[in-house]
């Protein structure tokens, strides 16, 4: 029978021990004496969430089709059990053997978001390796990273031995490959590590150098050698539909936050909205092809028997054979006790169709995203939709028997003004009026519910807004206030509801989005004093993290408000993600002018992310 | 068609509480192909009901539920379609068809058989005449007789709401020791009136006048028991004895 890592009155003690234990359906155990390579992937959050990614699944799955390789989980141990832990020294473990995560040959680290930083350094130190790079041997593991905030990765490059810039899929088995071989020959770890720069995608943290001017910019970027690759290129998959998909993911126990089988049916985002770095960093936007979906489908429900699957991508409606996977998905499984989830898709009369099908129009509501309330906004961040769309969109909706819309909006956008602000309720107004115009009296249950929520801005990397200020705190707060105020005074303001956040987690978020090396310092400095879980509110300590601040005598306006002028060195120039920054300082003119750009379909803008000839930027030629 | 399912509980799995237990059924069901019947409206549900919930912590033999069917393979077909798809830790040990009319699993629990031991250095410490401190008593067994034999036990009940008197003679039916370190019991169970083992133990200590430490116990549940008789004279039947093998 499996065994644990806690005893009975451990687990018995805590909160959700089935965290704790692994043994899920569909996880992998392996005979850990007849592999040559033990992998721990992790997400730094708690069970639930980490849980709930995709892109560990598909990684899971992938290193476990190699004879040679076991990989198993690790998540971050939720406060109650982080007390235990510390307190008999018991080091964190590995679900699937219940191992300790510090006898494993690699720690992957994906990292998805900038809050969860302060929650590696709780890995590490649970797992009892040591938090510096450069304190390891071969007693420990390679820690290696990976995923969206990679693309800068150098708020912790102190941290990690290796990032893996780009789509996990491509490199992996390379990387092991000369793990194996060196490890054989008995190398050193640091010529591994230098060797593994030379694999496409791995940047290697310890290998490079900032050079900081007076004024806290970078100079440049010192090299450990000519053979250390000056530009790391992200790596991507060609072949989407031939790439490895899980069949059969793993069944948590506990209900976690994405409880459902997930089709990816595409990966990038031709639209190009300037605030969106998912929208950069996975271009080219490539397809599944349609039948290996049907399949993965068919296949991933029964192998899980979850009753739900759901379409994951940036922007389904923009997928060409939604039409197809759709009434293919509604065909064979509605009414046999399997839901069908339609995220991110475009309000039109499709998607209403399809929507009416598969959810209870009466309790669900609509969602828009238009960002901006003002068309001058919405064309700043080129966001293709316009007020018709969504007063359009809204109308049938209502016609059709909804009567909840859900509208996202952000605020502290470049070139915002007063007006602007205040369109996000006169939109939300109008919407409402549409309602009392389109449904007569007797039709209409109740009032509608048009509920108004903004996000603050982060001016993320690799996106046109990347040389933007960011608002301050008082500035977000001072812009929410005059959204409620508006509010008030609209004319159907008994339909409206508003909200929106404190901005303190914001301005973190925003410092190390665009931050340098010089933050790990403040990361390990606020760890110390206690800050884990930054995206819990009840564990989020912003106070902590300004005394890390000046103790570390960093500014965060530094990272945050300072607009940065076109020639600026970033910390994150050594990546290339295809989209060049020529581009993005043309997009960011254009913003600023308040162009549009068309999407990847309609036009090709020559954002540099044809050098991979792949997925839409051959769509054409392929068709000819 | 209605199906009475029985299915033990063991292993790292004990620590999945019933929600979760719930949730692994209706997944489990769809992996198996079992043609399991669902309520009509837009977000059908699987038509299934639990017997009675188990402690987190607590392994057992006999956990019931009741599924309705369209139509269904032989129980032992069914058995090993469900088995080939559970995890390491509840294994389904009958399938069985019940009677059209029969009570479902819930309202037809009446007691339930457990037998109860001490974790290693966890039993009860008594004073004896010849030694200054504590050490344990290797009569415990005697003690909990005489405990047993009183004409009344009564002991304040907590629930979240509200705290009561209640009178746990009546509700131990039965109480034997099957092995030196195992305590055998049959106790009230169901919706009315939940007597669990632990309440019995901690009622125990502290007519020692001593304290149980948490999690002191490991309790495995036996069985569950429907009572066919009357409330004075009680017929106890294994909830698995009302289904016929398919």
């Amino acid at each position: 029978m499996k065994k644990l890592a806690l005893d009975d009155i451990t687990l018995l003690s805590i909160d959700k021990s089935v965290r704790y234990i692994g043994n899920e359906v569909n996880s992998v155990m392996k005979d850990k004496n007849r592999v040559d390579i033990r992998f721990c992937m992790c997400f730094p959050d708690v069970y639930e969430i980490g849980m709930s990614h995709l892109g560990i699944q598909i990684l899971y799955d992938m290193f476990n089709r190699r004879e040679d390789t076991w990989c198993e989980r690790v998540y971050s141990p939720w406060t109650d059990l982080d007390r235990v832990l510390r307190e008999k020294h018991i080091p964190l473990f590995a679900l699937e053997s219940q191992d300790p995560v510090k006898d494993f040959d690699f720690l992957g680290i994906t990292i998805q978001y900038e809050m969860c930083y302060t929650n590696i350094l709780q890995i590490l130190d649970l797992s009892q390796i040591p938090l510096m790079a450069r304190e390891r041997t071969w007693e420990h593991p390679i820690v290696i990273g990976g995923g969206p905030c990679t693309y800068n990765p150098e708020p912790l490059a102190d941290f990690f031995d290796l990032f893996y810039i780009g789509e996990g899929e491509t490199r992996y088995d390379e990387l092991l490959e000369l793990y194996k071989r060196m490890r054989k020959e008995g190398a050193d770890r640091k010529v591994f590590l230098r060797a593994a720069s030379h694999v496409p995608g791995i940047y290697v943290p310890s290998l490079y150098e900032p050079v900081y001017r007076e004024d806290g910019t970078i100079l440049k970027i010192r090299r450990a050698g000519a053979d250390v690759p000056a530009t790391v290129q992200k790596e991507m998959v060609s072949d989407l539909t031939g790439a490895c998909y899980p069949k059969k993911p793993i069944v948590p126990y506990l209900k976690v936050t994405q409880d459902r089988v997930v089709l990816e049916i595409m990966r990038g985002c031709i639209r190009g909205c300037r605030f969106c770095q998912a929208g950069m960093i996975y271009r080219p936007t490539r397809e599944r092809d349609v039948a290996m979906l049907k399949q993965a489908a068919v296949t991933m429900l029964k192998s899980t028997g979850h009753e739900e699957i759901s379409l994951s991508s940036l922007s389904s409606s923009d997928y060409t054979q939604l039409k197809e996977l759709v009434s293919f998905l509604i065909e064979e499984f509605h009414g046999k006790g399997i839901n069908i989830s339609l995220p991110s898709l475009r309000i039109d009369a499709f998607s209403l169709d399809v929507m009416s099908k598969v959810q209870d129009v009466r309790k669900s509501s609509l969602t828009f995203a238009p960002e901006a309330g003002s068309q001058r906004m919405r064309n700043v961040i080129n966001k293709g939709l316009t007020e018709e769309d969504i007063l359009e969109g809204a109308a049938k909706a209502f016609q059709g028997g909804w009567n909840k819309v859900k509208l996202y909006f952000m605020l502290g956008l470049p070139g915002e003004t007063t007006e602007d602000i205040q369109e996000i309720m006169h939109l939300s107004d109008r919407i409402a009026r549409r309602y009392y115009d389109e449904v007569p009296k007797e039709k209409r249950s109740g009032k509608c519910q048009i509920t108004a929520s903004t996000s603050f801005f982060v001016p993320k990397p690799f996106t046109p807004f990347q040389w933007a200020p960011m608002n301050t705190a008082k500035e977000f707060l001072d812009k929410a206030r005059i959204v409620n105020q508006t509010m008030k005074e609209e004319l159907n303001r008994k339909s409206l509801r508003y909200n929106w956040h404190d901005a303190d987690l914001t301005m973190l978020e925003g410092v190390f989005s665009r931050g340098d090396r010089r933050l790990c310092a403040v990361l390990l400095d606020a760890y110390r004093h206690g800050c884990m879980f930054d995206s819990w509110t009840e564990y989020f300590h912003y106070d902590t993290w300004l005394a890390s601040f000046e103790r570390c005598g960093l500014s965060m306006d530094f990272y945050t408000s300072r607009e940065r002028s076109l020639d600026e060195v970033f910390p994150w120039d050594f990546i290339s993600c295809g989209v060049s920054k020529e581009f993005l300082k043309r997009e960011w003119e254009k913003a600023k002018r308040g162009e549009i750009t068309e999407n990847c379909r309609r036009s090709c803008s020559g954002c540099g992310a044809a050098v991979y000839q792949e997925g839409v930027c051959i769509e054409g030629r392929r068709a000819r | 068609m209605k199906i009475r399912i029985r299915f033990s509980k063991y292993g790292v799995l004990k620590f999945i509480g019933h929600l979760d237990v719930m949730r692994y059924f209706q997944k489990a069901l769809r992996r198996a192909d079992i043609d399991i019947l669902y309520s009509s409206g837009y977000s059908p549900h699987q038509i299934m009901s639990f017997a009675s919930p188990l402690g987190v912590g607590l392994t057992s033999e006999g956990e019931y539920m009741d599924i309705e069917v369209g139509h269904t393979d032989s129980s032992k077909e069914s058995i090993r379609r469900l088995n080939a798809v559970m995890a390491e830790g509840i294994d389904v040990l009958s399938y069985r068809e019940l009677p059209e009319k029969s009570q479902n699993a819930m309202s037809s629990v009446a007691a339930a058989d457990y037998t109860v031991s001490f974790r290693e250095g966890m039993g009860p410490a008594l004073l004896s005449a010849d030694t200054a401190g504590p050490h344990p008593d290797t009569d415990w067994q005697n003690k909990l007789l005489d405990f047993y034999n009183q004409p009344s036990v009564f002991i304040t009940k907590k629930t979240k709401k509200s705290e009561r008197e209640v009178d746990l003679k009546p509700h131990i039916h039965e109480l034997s020791f099957p092995s030196d370190d195992t305590v055998f019991m049959r106790l009230t169970a169901g919706s009315a009136e939940n007597i669990k083992p632990e309440l019995v133990m901690e009622a125990f200590f502290s007519s020692i006048g001593q304290e149980m430490k948490p999690h002191a116990l490991l309790i495995h549940r036996k069985d569950l028991l429907a009572n066919t008789g009357t409330e004075e004279q009680p017929v106890y039947r294994s909830l698995d004895d009302f289904g016929e093998d398919i």
